[in-house]
């Protein structure tokens, strides 16, 4: 009865293997770029005694909310390391941070680009929808075709994951300031982007810390997925615990992933009530 | 000379500007354009002058298109056709620049929900405008200084939006469209969510204000006695046509169409006060012919006025004594008040309205009395209450 066939899998193949190799000396770049940024951050992690990290992320924690946050985080990392999961704690904390750092620095100016534009918000949508949905072991592949196994790949698999929620809610947040206080700065005279300075982006902004928040959760998550492709960290640990059946590894591993995302989640949520308050 | 010129206005909101504005001119209702093209007529063919220092009111139901228009004015909404002239100025020909600058130094706005910046001070929010000119920050703040405390608002600079009352928040966008020293101020129904109380003081204010600074007003209302207390002119409003133009006294005495002699009716009838609403009830009266000049005197004494009213038994209205009379009754020593009562005096029926009232005590110095059809005695209005209440505008709602 069906008499066609389409050979996307060819297609694709082909196309990536020559998008690749023409994109070679661009991704060369990036992969430096990330791989520094992620092994830079890993090594300050762990390059001091634990103690000293624990303290200061406490203290850290206790300025930008509160001690009891602040115990909870001394507590959290003391036990991650009587778990002996120190290392790859601070290591999936390194690519965590550093893949909700790229994803923001690139999610926050696309959402406001498209607050600005109909046009490049009708782009972005269905390319967002895309990115969320798409199974996430489909995009291991070319991460790893286009960046080799290992950090980089795992960033930019975790940035794919991570950024939709970053650009969506800054979007929405600007879309969400009342047309009357826009109108009020343009009736004195504000341009386009005095008026976004002054009045939507501060107005938006415990919307984008939403995003901000939803961003970081997303990437810890996408941690554990990317080990597969050369994450480490936490991660592998769960990995591991998987391929040797190994129960009590895979709680120790799961334990420290769910200590992070409680101390991430809350100290942004505190965060962005700080910034309402002011 | 005038500073605002605006010629054959139209604003089309839809797709087919130019097909709507033809049939409109070809005399096509709105309902009928609307059907056709899917377009809404917003202003039709508006044409007015408003000279400078002048208060000129826009007035007109909800949909009438007087927010429409006055965006128009600094081109939050840009026309579809015809020309606004500023200072001479076709700002509908203006590039992006130089609407720019006409929004930083001539003209500014001020909102019906008052739309100050929540993350801003109050300076902050009253030195927007300078920030936006570029003004260096010493300089903006102390300008921004300056019309808080025209509005009345010294010593809550620090303070949040969030913190102030609808009244005060209304004052800082007034503050905020004043520290620029434009010359025009577009009031878009600035006062309506404002409780009556506090409207009606941020009205006396404006007048205050508009005294000393002399800036052109566009107010938009739907308010009539708004209109008719602020505005030197009004232009009223109805399905994007301004209907009427002309000063208070002019749309009152003679209303140009039905729908302006509704607007200005519906006041007369039901709004305002009456003879009952305003009369003191437990007025001093003496009885006839019970009590004699002596009587009279010593209640007139007790209750310091110089006059009093005369009943019968059956609390009819007989009279009104005066205290010189009595007083020369009691010197010779009479016991009746035959003599002295003034019998031709006005009276009012409770449901007087306030405007009669004063036409009935023009040219008499004597309160006036208020009666049932029965000519029984109700209370009294004294001249003081008449003049206080026309100075307010005379409504019941107040």
């Amino acid at each position: 009865m069906i008499d066609f066939f389409i050979p996307l899998e060819d297609w694709i193949n082909i196309g990536f293997e020559r998008v690749s190799y023409f994109l070679s000396p661009f991704l060369r770049a990036a992969s430096g770029f990330l791989g520094t940024l992620i092994d830079g951050f890993e090594t300050l992690l762990l390059w001091p005694p634990e103690i000293v990290i624990m303290t200061v992320v406490a203290l850290l924690v206790w300025w930008l909310a509160n001690y009891r946050l602040a115990i909870f985080a001394f507590v959290g990392l003391l036990l991650t390391a009587g778990l002996d999961i120190w290392a790859p704690t601070m290591s999936t904390v390194a690519l965590a941070l550093s893949g909700t750092a790229v994803s923001l620095l690139v999610g926050i100016p696309l959402g406001i680009f498209a607050s600005q534009s109909k046009v490049v918000e009708r782009i972005l949508r269905p390319i967002m929808d895309f990115m969320q949905t798409l199974p996430s072991f489909v995009y291991l592949i070319p991460a790893v075709m286009f960046f080799g196994m290992g950090k980089v790949s795992a960033l930019v698999a975790i940035m794919i994951f991570a950024m939709p929620p970053a650009v969506r809610l800054t979007t929405l947040g600007i879309r969400e300031v009342s047309g009357e206080m826009v109108e009020a700065a343009r009736a004195f005279g504000s341009g386009r982007w005095q008026t976004l300075k002054d009045v939507q982006l501060p107005l938006a902004l415990p919307t984008i810390m939403a995003g901000v928040n939803q961003c970081i959760m997303m990437a810890l998550a996408m941690t554990v997925i990317a080990s597969m492709i050369g994450g480490g960290g936490l991660g592998n640990v769960v990995l591991r615990s998987m391929q040797t059946l190994n129960i009590g590894m895979g709680a120790v591993g799961g334990l420290g992933i769910v200590i992070l995302a409680i101390l991430l989640d809350r100290l942004t949520e505190s965060i962005s009530k700080k910034m309402k308050k002011d | 000379m005038a500073i605002i010129k605006v010629e054959n206005l139209y604003k089309v909101f839809g797709k087919e500007p130019k097909r709507a504005i033809e049939m409109v001119k070809k005399g096509y209702k709105k309902d009928e354009i609307m059907a056709k093209t899917g377009t809404t007529i917003g202003i039709n063919n508006v044409s007015f002058e408003v000279e400078p220092g002048e208060s000129f009111v826009v007035m007109g139901l909800s949909g009438s298109g007087k927010s429409t228009l006055i965006r128009c004015l600094n081109r939050l909404i840009e026309p579809t056709s015809g020309s606004i002239s500023i200072n001479d100025k076709d700002i509908t020909k203006m590039d992006k620049q130089e609407l720019s600058e006409l929004r930083k130094k001539n003209v500014s706005m001020v909102f019906q929900n008052f739309a100050i910046f929540p993350h801003y001070t109050v300076l902050e929010n009253a030195a927007y405008g300078l920030k936006v000119m570029g003004v260096v920050k010493e300089e903006r703040e102390k300008k921004a200084l300056e019309s808080l405390e025209a509005v009345g608002l010294k010593g809550w600079e620090t303070y949040y939006p969030s913190k102030l009352s609808g009244g005060m928040q209304q004052r800082v966008g007034l503050a905020r469209a004043l520290a620029t020293d434009p010359d025009i101020l577009l009031m878009d129904e600035a006062f309506s969510a404002l409780d009556p109380l506090i409207r009606k003081d941020m009205q006396s204010e404006l007048l205050e204000l508009q005294d000393k600074l002399q800036k052109t007003i566009i107010f938009i209302t739907h308010d009539l006695d708004e209109a008719l207390r602020l505005g030197d002119r009004i232009a009223l409003m109805k399905d994007g046509e301004i209907v009427q133009i002309g000063t208070p006294e002019e749309i009152m005495m003679s209303p140009a169409t039905e729908y302006v002699e509704k607007f200005v009716e519906d006041v007369d009838r039901s709004r305002v006060l009456t003879a009952e609403m305003i009369m003191k009830k437990s007025a001093a009266i003496i009885h006839y012919p019970k009590d004699g000049p002596r009587v009279a005197l010593h209640r007139m004494k007790e209750n310091d006025i110089s006059s009093i009213f005369i009943v019968d038994k059956q609390n009819r209205l007989i009279g009104i004594v005066m205290a010189e009379d009595a007083l020369t009754a009691v010197e010779k020593n009479e016991t009746s008040l035959d003599t002295i009562i003034q019998k031709d005096i006005p009276t009012a029926l409770p449901d007087t309205p306030l405007k009669e009232m004063f036409t009935l005590m023009t040219g008499k110095n004597l309160p006036l009395a208020v009666v049932d059809e029965n000519y029984k005695f109700k209370g009294i209005v004294v001249r003081g209450t008449v003049m206080a209440k026309l100075a307010e505008g005379g409504n019941a709602n107040d």
